[in-house]
């Protein structure tokens, strides 16, 4: 297989980027070392802890299982663009920080993707989905209760049907 | 002072956290400096293996490589090998440990070479291609089979895999056991466990080599201790280095580290003049960050028939894995005192054998030898219930220590400061609705039921507050329990408070905010707290052992206090009335009678700075210093009680219900108080139920990664119910606040086994192994009803 690096053009937080990767560079790598994006952090490199979770195309994606240039031509959210203007926090940040579900804070950013895609998906979701749906994220600091609680803060400030 | 409660005891939202949720946070992974190489460590894949030649040639030609090394090549680079800080006895067993092995891989993981290379990737390819010739070595894992004749040293040097053995005694330990009508004899086995902080280790060293200076980041909980390690190891002088801990994601204490790759990017950077950088692989962490527990105990309590206890003795066997690191040996020592809980007695005797064996290291990890000393008290009070005829509550309450707010001595020999345990155990059984629990687990035994509902307590005692630095040098620590603080008021009256310990998610910035400004009457928003910077924060201990806030906290306190004092001379002087006559509220000094002359200290800062009218021989500048070293520790206690569903057809444990009722004495901010023992209570869950480091004969790691290591998910673990107890204020600091960062993972692993065990008792199960696996308590029953099915 070439090591050549190809060139990769994808939308990242509503921004268009274009930059070099070798095929065997994580997309993960990619926007932390090429594109500087540094709130996707790496836990385990093998898919289970769910640090580097990132959206594609608005559904939820472990940035260290895929390779850059599979994520050529999509689009991508990172944490780095949940909150809608600098110095501002989404309702989900906003809630994360009033319940206090991050300590370290290392593994907020999947968590904050993960969830914010559920919520797309299911605005009002029971305790029991949110954990389940929270499952391929893992915490070692929090002990899950306020992230759970912060999500649940979230859905309730949500309008039926709003984004 | 008292401490004007406006900010204290309230939950103010973290000031750690917008950073954080928005990516904005810099991890030391995070940091890019121009030129920067790539460190990737060579492992020994064998768990004991004498090494032959290491061949880097290979290596050395591949595209990007930029060096290679040997153990024996960077053999001469070394001032000292790595920290040991607590040789515990003065004839222990204390191998050098050096940051790449040159003689024998000791644990599957020993660093045997190092590459160096312009990309992580192609140090990565490089790495491969070293070779090294091993001659594979028969491995000892098990600590009895080590300790028997014959077995594998190894360290041949010694003779034995024995490193030392601890003891204490407190009373006429003999006489009282002969003399009881009872006695319980206990055996448990504390399984190993592998930390997990979420973020993996990380260093990047820049050297200036013109001016012969270092700059070091390192995901560590102590930068401080990292330091002074460093100049001992390499030789540079300690005003040459700076280290910082950025951001960190987490430790549980397998940050509490001095670690050989901290050694390795340092003198990498030093003898390549470039910035070397180097971030841990999750099975890196594994096999190389150390390990915690791991210990098998002989527990006996001599007690009166109607179950009273007069006597504890402890034997322990302690796993110390292949090399002794910063406090491998001393992490059992955490727990000495602590057998015998928060029970009476007049006789206590503690022996501890620590034991090499090929597997990694062991340390400190969440608590420390006090969650071991606790599951032994916790479980054998259970054991002797059963034995006199007494249910978890009736014993308990007839051994507690009676409540007391003044130092009070105990079995293990420590004098506590402040308790009342029926008040925790009270709570908690409140909360947990009790009685009704009872009732249903009566139904459902009486039905039949499959699901089995169990109870389990666990009363527990910690200390806390690392450390009183002559009780560190009694126990023959190699360092002080100190720690500093230093706070600033800026001309405009802003606050910077400056500390010696080093947080990784534990809130700091905002305890400590609230502390200085409920002390200088300045508000929350306008305080900057500084930490994990040797440059910025020359003075700490760094953080650990639950002590940030009863050492840290209480030394910002003295700080703003003598900021005061400073201030109330200033205030004097201007306003031309004696000290006396003013008053002090809220952060304004006011003249007796007249309240309308008044100074604030943000305004007496200012006058500190223009100098012009300050009383004669008043230094300018308004900065102050306090380093408080602790005269006792703290001892955190209270109920935990656990309610477990377990399915007797397929050994599946769930907790039903969690009650953790704990006083930590004052508390600065409910929601991180909350949230340290929420964390800490399913750190422990997961430790009494899924998680062990598991060893093959070999000595090869088989929960060699998140898929074989069960890290509970947010969908494995229950909702926990929490209580604050009496919240009686420690004497030990004029705070009166205790520690809360481990009581979680100290107080709950007895409760979950208690409670299973309560589940099985219809079986007449009294023990079972951790962790609580469904094999392991689907084999039990089968067991109990007398073999196959």
């Amino acid at each position: 297989m070439s090591r050549e690096p190809r060139e990769v053009v994808l939308t990242v937080n509503g921004r268009r980027y274009s930059a070099r990767a070798e095929p065997r560079t994580t997309l993960a790598d990619f926007l932390r070392d090429s594109l500087g994006l540094t709130g996707t952090h790496l836990g385990c490199e093998h898919g289970v802890c769910g640090a580097c979770t990132v959206l594609m195309d608005g559904r939820s994606v472990r940035a260290c299982l895929l390779f850059a240039v599979q994520a050529e031509g999509h689009e991508l959210t990172t944490v780095e663009g949940l909150a809608p203007e600098d110095g501002q926090l989404s309702s989900l940040q906003q809630a994360f920080h009033e319940k206090h579900a991050l300590q370290c804070g290392f593994c907020t950013p999947g968590f904050l993707l993960s969830a914010a895609e559920l919520l797309d998906l299911k605005p009002h979701p029971t305790e029991d989905e949110v954990r389940a749906w929270l499952s391929g994220n893992l915490c070692r600091c929090t002990g899950y209760q306020n992230i759970v609680d912060a999500v649940l803060l979230a859905s309730s400030r949500r309008e039926e049907g709003a984004r | 002072m008292a401490v004007a409660a406006k900010y204290v005891g309230t939950s103010v939202p973290r000031k750690e956290d917008p950073e954080l949720l928005t990516g904005q946070a810099k991890y030391t992974d995070d940091f890019v400096v121009p030129g920067m190489l790539h460190m990737i460590v060579v492992r020994s894949p064998f768990a004991h293996a004498r090494i032959g030649s290491v061949d880097v040639s290979k290596a050395l030609a591949m595209d990007g490589v930029v060096a290679a090394f040997s153990g024996e090549d960077l053999a001469g680079d070394w001032a000292g090998p790595l920290l040991m800080a607590w040789a515990v006895t003065d004839d222990i067993h204390n191998p050098p440990h050096w940051p790449l092995t040159k003689d024998k891989a000791r644990y599957q993981g020993d660093g045997v070479a190092v590459v160096v290379a312009e990309s992580r990737a192609a140090a990565t390819d490089g790495a491969e291609a070293v070779d090294v010739e091993y001659q594979a070595l028969d491995a000892v894992v098990d600590m009895d089979a080590a300790l028997a004749d014959g077995a594998p040293l190894v360290h041949e040097d010694f003779g034995t895999n024995a490193s030392y053995t601890w003891t204490l005694t407190n009373g006429e330990v003999d006489k009282v056991f002969a003399e009881a009508p009872v006695v319980v004899k206990e055996r448990y086995v504390i399984q190993r466990a592998i930390p997990n902080a979420i973020e993996p280790r990380a260093i990047l060293v820049q050297p200036n080599t013109a001016m012969g200076d270092f700059t070091m980041w390192s995901a560590t909980q102590i930068p401080h201790i990292v330091k002074v390690a460093m100049t001992l190891g390499l030789g540079i002088s300690e005003s040459k280095l700076r280290v910082i801990a950025p951001r960190v994601g987490g430790g549980f204490g397998a940050k509490l580290q001095v670690y050989a790759e901290e050694m390795l990017a340092l003198a990498l950077a030093k003898r390549l003049g470039r910035p070397i950088k180097w971030v841990e692989e999750r099975s890196e962490n594994y096999l190389a960050s150390h390990h915690g527990r791991d210990q098998i105990q002989e527990v006996e309590l001599a007690a009166d028939a109607d179950g009273r206890i007069h006597g504890y003795r402890m034997k322990i066997l302690a796993n110390m894995g292949g090399y002794l690191m910063i406090i491998t040996p001393g992490t059992p020592l955490l727990g000495a005192f602590l057998y015998c809980g928060c029970y009476g007695g007049e006789a206590y005797h503690f022996e501890c054998t620590g034991v090499f064996t090929n597997t990694t290291p062991t340390d400190a990890y969440r608590g420390a030898g006090r969650p071991e000393a606790t599951y032994a008290i916790e479980r054998a009070i259970d054991a002797l219930g059963r034995r006199v005829g007494k249910d978890a509550i009736a014993i308990r309450r007839l051994n507690f220590i009676p409540a007391f707010n003044e130092p009070t001595p105990m079995p293990g020999g420590l004098m506590l400061d402040s308790g009342d345990y029926d008040a925790t155990l009270d709570q908690a059984l409140e909360l947990i609705g009790y009685d009704d629990l009872r009732a249903e687990q009566q139904a459902r035994r009486e039905r039949g039921d499959p699901k089995q509902l169990g109870i389990g307590f666990s009363t527990y005692l910690e200390m806390c507050g690392l450390a009183p630095s002559r009780v560190l040098s009694a126990l023959k620590y190699a360092a002080g329990g100190w720690d500093a603080a230093t706070i600033r008021l800026s001309p405009t009256g802003k606050v910077t408070v400056v500390v010696g310990t080093s947080p990784h998610g534990q809130g700091h910035a905002t305890t400590f905010s609230q502390i200085a400004a409920d002390d200088l009457g300045i508000s929350v928003d306008d305080i900057e707290v500084v930490h994990g910077d040797t440059m910025l924060a020359p003075l700490g201990m760094d953080t650990y052992g639950s002590r940030s806030l009863a050492i840290g906290g209480v030394a910002v306190h003295r700080a703003a206090e003598k900021l005061v004092a400073k201030a109330k001379k200033i205030a004097a002087h201007e306003l031309e009335v004696a000290e006396e006559d003013l008053d002090y509220e809220g952060g304004t000094f006011s003249v007796k009678g007249a309240p309308d002359k008044a100074r604030t200290v943000a305004a007496l800062a200012f006058s500190a700075w223009t100098a012009h009218n300050l009383p004669d021989g008043m230094e300018p500048g308004f900065e102050e210093t306090a380093v408080y070293d602790p005269a006792n520790f703290v001892f955190p206690y209270g109920a935990h009680i656990c309610a477990v569903e377990v399915d007797t057809e397929t050994g599946e444990v769930k907790v039903a219900k969690y009650v953790a009722v704990d006083d930590v004495g004052l508390v600065i901010n409910p929601q991180i108080v909350e949230g340290q023992v929420v964390g800490g209570v399913i750190q422990g869950i997961a430790e009494a139920l899924l998680e062990e480091a598991v060893y093959d004969e070999n000595g090869q790691l088989l929960s060699s990664s998140m898929t074989n290591y069960e890290i509970p998910a947010a969908s494995d673990v229950p909702s926990i119910t929490i209580g604050r107890g009496p919240g009686l204020p420690s004497n030990s600091n004029e705070l009166g606040v205790k520690g809360v960062g481990e009581t979680g993972t100290i107080a709950s692993p007895p409760a979950v086994l208690n409670a299973v065990i309560d589940a099985l008792s219809v079986y007449g199960i009294t023990d079972i192994g951790r962790p609580v696996t469904p094999e392991r308590v689907w084999r039990a029953i089968r067991d109990a009803k007398g073999g196959a099915q």
